[in-house]
């Protein structure tokens, strides 16, 4: 009887990572010069089944390195140690329009990396790998502490980092989808900020059924945060997306109980009502999106970016950026199908070079990148299920993007937002700090 | 811990951004700590807390000060006090030691595989030495140390009147094994074949003395044979490729093993803080009794610790006495502390050395002496004690042992034996790269 042959020795470091680490595959004790497929595989929340891979060939000493190896084919290519993570997409046979989103934050994503023998492209579940190791990766750090927040009319979730704090905070906005969405927080906290996750485009049950959030519950949000014992009063900035994101322009322009340190705005737009409350923003929206001049592409999918455009030289339509007293920091995807991030980046910038106001401006602009920008190593979706949170009504929205520039695009841009949040909210600007000691 | 006026909700005047990287790693990986956002050449002390199974506290802390741009990076700049010195990456866990006002003799030992250990890592302001319970640091954050990496699983084994712990790497196997074998402080000791697991090999940890009243040891050399035979016979193990890893006592099963054993054949062996020295003519299983013989070698220093070093000094002549080092046939690595107390291990390292020599077998034999090492060479990072409580088995007798060693050097001693014991293990346990038939692939 002959001895099977030994399984390669597959090793990821660090086998559990934050969310937004980096980490190593390497590949050992293989034949030299054979085809290999390095395949990842998620189970999500939502009992989906999610995949990526590339090819490889080990080299004279049996060696397959993904931070020196280029990957030859597969979900991704060239070299590109992350691909395995940032390139997955639905096993073929999935449902339609699938979004992968962690909802659980207090346990890990669980990958299972395995090696395959020759170059494979599919069924994958029905050949024996020749190695598979079990990596995690956390949204939250060891130490931080999830609070839920059901407190003056507001529902959130606050994330506060580990240690005695005080620590600066962050509001933490999402988009049209609603929901309360904790991952970022989580991982915002695991960087040094409490962050409140808000939850805000639900219809509420109590007081008024059928409306949205107004300005009213922005502020109480924000006032909660400042007033938190384990929370730096002065030091909160707002990051938003998409939606959350024009929230957090109108409320730093127009309201005078909040007052950010600064901002993060990723795909957003300055173009809304300004007179009247969010609720009167959203109706003006979903007035659009039921236009009959929505667009569709050829596959039935929503287009959105042509409801705010032209952008409007009518003042009332729109932010006055002139009137931002903070730092912005603008995060653009210049394949946005879903706002008009990079005509809207345009315009603010040319209101704000009017007024004055630019050096407070920071443009990052992506080619190839969608609309949905989030941290990085998670996989890019063009196109995913929608719900519109009035009507309940299911529809397939394209968010544009290539998946290889998108995903490069959020590792650089949260790597940029990090350091963005601690140059605000971080470095101290007293000059008088060392004598208070 | 602070009430919540004391805590103001302006920002402190230094509010350093602390991060330790990774958050949650192997015990045997490297962190990186850096600390940033301090005024600039500002003296700051980095303190580690780690409350233990027993609910011992144990800390270790570094003074640094603050380079021009506010920075401290551990990797790069040197501690100038505290209980490490020096640029000592890794000191904030290897120099642990326990608080003041502990219980004397601790050891820190892992029994529970399945839960990480958890390190408070925290700044404080100022070079501070004691009293840090009573201060608020600046900032602290989180980090697990793990011996299971995800995925690898813990098995129980209880056949055929063996007890020990198999660990399995995850994957579809076949893996190289090894049967895992501690020294005579007994129990079961998981922590190092859990390790081994989440480095790619199928280990079992092996209990021999149990510290249970009602169970006897079992030194019978069939007992080693068997445990041998069930890590070999797995399923995921791959047969011919099993090993044998044994500290101080363990070493003396694995060099029995290895030269006079006609049902097992160990395709290397791993020999830390032993030796050869044995008495050969009569059962293996009276060996503790034989070492009692010489219980007058036994000498005490001026704490009260036992030194045991002399029991098998000098190194007989009388082959009855020593394994016959010439019958080895596989390979063997040696790690050896050159202030080991506890067992002469330089003198027996000599003394195989020569044997082999005369045998005409020396190129099976590698070995690693390190001069500052104690005895307890275990996996790197985990603080070394000079001397600790043991108990002697099988007679459960409670002494303090001293077992030898600096920390510095005993730190750097597990850290450098544990990559070469790593590295010799992947190389005499995967087949070498022309016996592997390419067509099965």
């Amino acid at each position: 009887m002959t001895e099977r042959a030994p399984s390669p020795l597959l090793l990821i470091h660090p086998s559990r990572g934050l969310i937004d680490e980096k980490f190593s595959v390497i590949v050992q004790h293989l034949p030299p010069f054979i085809e290999i497929t390095l395949h990842a595989l998620i189970h999500s929340d939502d009992g989906d089944l999610w995949e990526a891979f590339g090819h490889y060939v080990s080299d004279a000493t049996g060696l397959v390195n993904v931070d020196s190896n280029a990957s030859l084919g597969g979900t991704y290519d060239g070299l590109e140690p992350m691909g395995l993570l940032w390139s997955m997409r639905p096993v073929p046979g999935s449902r339609l329009g699938l979004r992968l989103r962690k909802k659980e934050v207090n346990t890990p994503v669980v990958v299972t990396i395995s090696v395959y023998r020759g170059h494979m492209g599919q069924g994958f579940n029905e050949q024996t790998a020749l190695a598979s190791v079990v990596a995690e990766r956390w949204y939250m750090a060891p130490g931080v502490r999830r609070l839920d927040i059901t407190e003056a009319g507001v529902t959130g979730t606050l994330f506060l980092p580990s240690g005695p704090g005080p620590f600066p905070a962050l509001l933490d906005l999402w988009g049209g989808g609603g929901g309360l969405v904790e991952y970022r927080s989580a991982l915002l906290a695991s960087h040094g900020f409490a962050s409140l996750a808000l939850e805000y485009m639900t219809p509420r049950t109590s007081g008024d059924s059928t409306s949205h959030v107004g300005n009213e519950y922005f502020e109480a949000a924000f006032t909660l945060l400042k007033q938190h014992p384990q929370v730096c009063g002065d030091r909160i900035a707002i990051v938003g997306l998409s939606f959350g994101a024009s929230v957090a322009l109108g409320m730093a322009v127009y309201s005078t109980v909040i007052q950010p340190r600064c901002l993060v705005c990723v795909s957003c737009s300055h173009v809304q009502p300004v007179k009247g409350s969010l609720s009167d923003v959203f109706a003006d929206i979903s007035k659009y999106v039921h236009n009959i001049n929505t667009r569709y592409d050829e596959e039935n999918r929503v287009i959105w970016r042509d409801l705010l455009l032209p952008i409007p030289t009518d003042p009332t339509k729109k932010v006055d950026m002139g009137k931002l007293p903070c730092p912005v920091l603008l995060i653009v995807g210049e394949d946005d199908q879903n706002w008009p991030a990079t005509e809207s980046a345009e315009d603010m910038k040319q209101m704000m070079e009017k007024a004055g106001n630019s050096h407070l401006l920071t443009t990052l602009s992506y080619p190839g990148t969608g609309h949905l920008i989030e941290p990085p190593y998670s996989p890019h979706v063009r196109v995913s299920n929608f719900m519109m949170t009035q009507t309940r009504q299911k529809i397939l929205v394209l968010w544009g993007g290539d998946t290889a520039p998108h995903s490069h695009a959020q590792e650089d841009s949260w790597k940029k937002t990090i350091t963005f949040l601690e140059e605000h909210l971080y470095r101290t600007t007293s000059v008088t700090s060392q004598s208070q000691l | 811990m602070f009430p919540k006026e004391l805590l103001s909700s302006t920002m402190a005047a230094i509010s350093p951004l602390l991060s330790v990287k990774p958050t949650r790693g192997l015990v045997d990986e490297k962190i990186q700590i850096i600390v940033r956002n301090l005024p600039a050449r500002f003296p700051v002390t980095l303190h580690s807390l780690y409350l233990s199974e027993d609910k011992d506290y144990w800390e270790a802390f570094g003074h640094y000060t603050s380079d021009n741009r506010g920075t401290v990076t551990v990797s790069e700049h040197a501690s100038v006090g505290g209980t490490y010195e020096g640029t000592e990456p890794m000191g904030l866990l290897w120099s642990m030691q326990p608080v003041p006002g502990s219980r004397t003799g601790l050891r820190l030992r892992k029994m529970n595989v399945l839960t990480p250990m958890v390190v408070h890592i925290s700044v404080f302001s100022g070079h501070v030495t004691e009293g840090f319970s009573k201060q608020s640091p600046l900032a602290t954050v989180v980090i697990e140390r793990w011996y299971l990496a995800p995925g690898v699983r813990r098995i129980d084994i209880k056949e055929d009147g063996i007890t020990g712990t198999l660990f399995l790497p995850s994957g579809p196997g076949p893996f190289p094994g090894v049967l895992d074998l501690w020294g005579g402080g007994g129990g079961l000791v998981e922590y190092r074949s859990a390790l081994l697991a989440s480095h790619g090999f199928v280990s079992m940890a092996l209990e021999y003395f149990s510290t249970e009243k009602n169970r006897a040891s079992n030194l019978h050399i069939k007992y080693f044979e068997k445990a041998f035979r069930i890590v070999q016979e797995h399923p995921l193990v791959m047969k011919d490729n099993v090993a044998l890893f044994g500290l101080s006592l363990g070493t003396s099963i694995t060099l029995h093993m290895a030269a006079y054993s006609k049902a097992v054949s160990p395709r290397c062996c791993v020999c830390v803080s032993g030796s050869h020295v044995q008495p050969i003519n009569s059962p293996f299983k009276d060996v503790s009794e034989k070492f009692q013989e010489n219980g007058s070698k036994i000498r005490v220093d001026e704490d009260g610790c036992l030194i045991w070093k002399d029991i098998i000094l000098p190194i007989p002549t009388d082959p009855g006495l020593k394994v016959d080092m010439g019958r080895i046939k596989c390979p063997v690595i040696l790690i050896v502390g050159e202030d080991d107390q506890s067992w002469a291990t330089v003198e027996s390292a000599e003394d195989m050395t020569q044997m082999m020599r005369a045998a005409g077998n020396e190129h099976l034999l590698t070995t690693f002496r390190y001069p500052g090492a104690g005895h307890l060479i275990e996996p790197p990072y985990t603080p070394h004690v000079r001397a600790s409580n043991f108990i002697v088995q099988p007679i459960r007798q409670k002494v303090t042992m001293l077992w030898g060693g600096y920390p510095k050097p005993h730190a750097s001693a597990q850290e450098d034996s544990w990559e070469e014991i790593l590295r010799f293990l992947q190389q005499h346990l995967y087949p070498s790269q022309d016996s592997v038939p390419k067509a099965k692939l």
